[in-house]
């Protein structure tokens, strides 16, 4: 393993001349911040607690189902519980993790000293956190939503669920999506305009492409489901009819704007995690990545086909043949892309070296047990035979494997590959290990069992199940798999104190990896390049490799290393803390739904004050 | 009265067979009992076997690759490949070959089960409430809940409808699902193949009490069926014993008339379960309890802790009056 002796950390001093204090520490520094590597540490802390806090959810819902009528949780309870738990992992812990690692890895990647648009990044991650406070305070005024992630009407109407729970969960998505699509457009206009000479796009490295796409989904996929919100809310608040069936109304209305929505969502949550894999494989496995323009376009054809699929999620409303066989048809098309990603990663990994660092066992592990998810998934394309898995613990069973066994262990994978860029600690390994054998355990423990549940005849998101239905043994493993987890976040914690308090220099490139992001000191320096870098590749570390030394020879004295000290002085934008006014200013404004319109009128005021500020505030 | 017994008698054993046969799982996909059922378990199992030989080749490469070209110590720098064209089109065309294989028979079967039976024998009407089934067989007259009864042999067409939110009407072992959409009227038909007591359960959210929305069905011999219709189709029978009577005074005088419909009686309540012959059905509570004096006790006791959110109201009774009351319920065949 190639270690450079040469590492350098924090800011060089002509940086230091020119942005005095702006690295200062101070909850001032991290409130008006717009500087992309803090940014995605303040959405990886954030969406890490939310992911704890799902996690938790998750731990009671299998408690409550360890056994036949148990009477641990009463059921209003438990359906919040639910609830909560999917709304939560979609998009208050799952997006986040992501869009951290967009905010990490992306400018680092194509050579650029930060995105488009710094303080519209710092805009959407306030506005991220505050929807997941409010969702989260509605246990604290009059319960939680208990409609299930994907509140179907007419339940989630105002004469079924009278509550304050579903206001809280359409108010909730709505703020939170404002702040998703403006990151959306912020890393779609970055990775077109703010690339470096010589980043073609066919020589992006896989996540930024992944990113790219995944920002394209965002873009065309919240659009639908915002609308849908704002139907839902004018439904609950205005007595408007959108879903009232005996007023002309269709219910079923609210479950294709949520599925068009829903739908690419899937794929919001897993093309960037293929993209970490993709990254991640090749380095560890000293090869460049098999096939990286068929790798690409698979990825850019799976988020065109997810457009078209959404109808697989209502087969049993009743569309008809012609419908549920054009989109059984769509949904097994989508296998073709998903499969060839698999098949090049194995043929990445076939004749190299391959190094089983953390980060790289969960590279393999999304590759291993998204083929079980990926072929439970056809089983279902299938509509006729959906008709007897939808809604059962079957699809419980298939899409856990899809989001912990590939997105969960893609955004671990890259946990393990950028933690040393971003702190410029090393990890402890044989702890990182530990965490994955036993994140892997207890995923195989507690979702396989799943399979036969559902097939056995138990629904999904049932409080219990009757003691005559024969489930018992099946959903007591799970339950025992459940508590794995837990156990499995042990080593994590551990090594995460490991690495602040012995964890050894990083260096640059602690892995000899191919890509920009290992060309600077770990952790980078502010403004990320002291000199703007010019690439003549799609691997350029390994090109120079290849090239100008001899195997063996250290890496990190190569030339496309940066410089310490820029040698011109570097422009960086200024921090800001109208973003901050701004997302409070909207935050307000959504209270006011639920509080009155004196609220709504304060919230548009401090909106428009931020607004203001924000467009008149001088460069620098 | 002792052919009934008799009747009950058969449908007990012929359950108490079933499950021996069909392993314990009375809400299995994996056991089908109709031919709707089975031309599911077809597609899946002929689906399944192809997912199994794709997961182990897979797997396998995967895992010969792991051990294969492990790191060793002093390795050479690995050749770069970049990639090879006739390797890609070859694992583009296997794919999309077996999905060939499977869109096939999916497709076919699409088209029969997603269209109305070539004919219908029957026609059950359904509709789910939050949280319990309403049976109605029109052209026989019957109107009963939680529980219904069909001919085995013989083609029946289920036409569900919601009265509240939506539901999905579910019983594996005959049909798959199908959703209740308020506003739609939706479709599923099967012949069920043998005689017996078959579980379903509403698959689709549906509120607080969700978990405890099951029914039954009972496929029963053409002579039994026709047994147990002619025995629907008359009023409640007047009650003999002096609790029973009791009872009926107690239902009369009480809430539950102003909910509850017990044919040939003034109890024209339509809000719950209709009642005439609730002493003949298994269960109670929507498949929640067996239908037994003590649970029908607990049950008229504690409504909201059996099913939490049910609209059926707690009344105060006194024990006395329960046990007239559920006397005079059981009495109801």
């Amino acid at each position: 393993m190639a270690t450079s002796e040469t590492a350098v950390s924090g800011v060089g001093p002509l940086a230091e001349q020119e942005h005095e204090g702006t690295y200062a520490g101070g909850l001032w520094s991290w409130l008006t911040t717009v500087d992309h590597k803090r940014i995605g540490i303040l959405y990886f802390v954030t969406g890490f607690l939310f992911l704890l806090i799902a996690g938790v959810e998750g731990e009671l819902i299998r408690l409550q189902l360890a056994r036949p009528e148990n009477r641990l949780l009463d059921p209003e309870f438990y359906n919040q519980l639910f609830t909560m738990h999917g709304t939560t992992m979609v998009f208050f812990a799952g997006m986040p993790l992501i869009v951290a690692a967009f905010n990490i890895v992306v400018p680092l990647q194509i050579g650029a000293r930060d995105v488009a648009f710094p303080r519209l990044n710092a805009f959407s991650y306030w506005v991220f956190l505050f929807a997941g406070v409010f969702l989260y305070a509605s246990f604290f005024f009059g319960g939680a939503p208990d409609g299930g992630w994907f509140a179907y009407t007419p339940l989630t109407s105002k004469q079924y669920s009278p509550g304050t729970g579903i206001d809280f969960y359409v108010l909730a998505l709505l703020l939170g999506g404002i702040g998703t699509i403006a990151g959306g457009v912020n890393f779609l206009v970055t990775i077109i305009n703010m690339r470096a000479p010589g980043v073609r796009l066919m020589r992006m490295p896989l996540f930024t492409w992944m990113t790219f796409v995944t920002s394209v989904l965002i873009l065309l996929a919240f659009p639908p489901l915002t609308v849908g919100l704002a139907f839902m809310l004018f439904d609950r608040m205005f007595d408007t009819v959108f879903f009232n069936a005996a007023a002309g109304g269709d219910p079923l209305l609210w479950q294709h704007l949520f599925w068009v929505f829903g739908h690419p969502e899937v794929y919001i949550l897993i093309l960037p995690a293929f993209g970490i894999v993709s990254d991640v494989i090749p380095t560890f496995s000293k090869k460049p990545l098999f096939g990286y323009p068929v790798v690409v376009f698979s990825g850019v054809l799976i988020a065109f086909l997810g457009f078209g699929v959404w109808v697989h999620h209502m087969f049993a409303t009743g569309l008809g043949p012609i419908v549920n066989a054009v989109f059984g048809g769509a949904t097994m098309l989508i296998a073709i892309p998903t499969g060839v990603k698999i098949f090049n990663w194995i043929a990445t990994m076939w004749g190299g070296s391959l190094r089983f660092h953390p980060a790289m066992l969960f590279a393999v592990g999304l590759v291993a047990t998204f083929v079980v998810g990926g072929i439970s998934g056809v089983m279902h394309s299938s509509p006729p035979a959906d008709l007897q898995q939808t809604d059962t613990y079957f699809v419980v069973a298939h899409f856990h494997y899809v989001l912990i066994g590939g997105t969960v262990f893609g955004l671990f994978s890259g946990f393990y590959y950028w933690f040393s860029k971003v702190t410029g600690r090393l990890l402890h390994e044989g702890l990182g290990k530990w965490h994955f054998w036993l994140t892997f355990l207890a995923l195989n423990v507690t979702f396989f069992p799943m399979h036969f549940s559902g097939l056995l005849g138990q629904p999904r998101r049932t409080f219990t199940y009757a003691e005559g239905l024969g489930l018992e043994t099946y959903n007591l493993i799970s339950t025992i798999g459940a508590l794995l987890f837990v156990v499995a976040f042990v080593p994590l914690i551990a090594n995460l104190l490991y690495a602040w308090r012995r964890g050894g220099p990083a260096g640059p490139n602690p892995w000899d990896a191919s890509t920009l992001e290992w060309t600077m000191s770990s952790p980078p320096p502010h403004y990320n390049f002291a000199v703007i870098p010019e690439v003549e590749a799609r691997d350029p570390l390994w090109v120079r490799y290849d090239r100008e030394t001899a195997p063996g020879e250290d890496v990190g004295a190569r030339p496309l290393l940066q410089p310490e000290v820029p040698p011109k002085p570097v422009h960086m934008p200024s921090p800001s803390f109208w973003p901050l006014v701004l997302s409070v200013g909207l935050l307000i404004a959504t209270i006011g739904f639920l509080t009155g319109l004196v609220v709504n009128l304060i919230g548009v005021g401090v909106t428009l004050i931020g607004l203001y500020g924000w467009a008149f505030e001088p460069a620098d | 009265m002792n052919d009934r017994k008799a009747l009950v008698l058969t449908l007990v054993l012929g359950a108490a067979a079933l499950q021996a046969c069909g392993g314990d799982y009375p809400q299995s996909a994996l056991h089908p009992q109709s031919d709707f059922a089975t031309r599911l378990d077809e597609l899946f199992r002929g689906i399944f076997w192809w997912a199994v030989g794709v997961f182990v080749v897979v797997e396998g490469i995967l895992i010969a690759t792991l051990f294969r070209y492990r790191e060793k110590r002093r390795q050479e720098r690995p050749k770069p490949i970049h990639g090879h064209t006739g390797l890609e089109i070859g694992w583009t065309l296997v794919p999309a070959l077996i999905l060939v294989a499977i869109a096939i028979p999916t497709v076919r079967t699409i088209f029969v089960v997603d269209r109305p039976p070539p004919e219908a024998d029957l026609t059950v009407e359904v509709i789910g409430k939050q949280w319990w089934w309403e049976f109605q067989i029109p052209e026989l007259d019957i109107v009963t809940a939680n529980e219904v009864h069909v001919p085995v042999g013989r083609t029946v067409e289920f036409r569900v409808r919601s009265a509240d939110v939506l539901h999905s009407f579910w019983v594996p072992r005959l049909g798959g699902k199908r959703d209740l959409v308020p506003g739609r009227e939706n479709m599923l038909w099967f012949t069920a193949d043998t005689a017996g007591v078959f579980w379903g359960q509403c698959a689709e959210y549906c509120g607080t009490s969700h978990a405890l929305m099951s029914f039954r069905i009972i496929a029963a011999q053409e002579a039994d069926f026709e047994s147990w219709v002619a025995r629907m189709q008359e009023p409640a029978v007047a009650p003999q014993e002096q609790m029973a009577r009791l009872g009926a005074g107690v239902f009369m005088s009480n809430a539950c008339v102003g909910c509850h419909r017990i044919e040939g009686t003034p109890a024209q309540g339509i809000v719950g379960p209709d009642l005439t012959h609730v002493g003949s059905r298994t269960t109670i509570a929507a498949g929640v309890l067996e239908n037994t004096p003590e649970n029908l006790a607990r049950w008229i006791k504690t409504p909201q802790e059996i099913k939490p959110g049910n609209y059926m109201p707690y009344v105060a009774l006194t024990d006395e009056q329960v046990d007239q009351l559920v006397a005079y319920l059981l009495s109801l065949k």
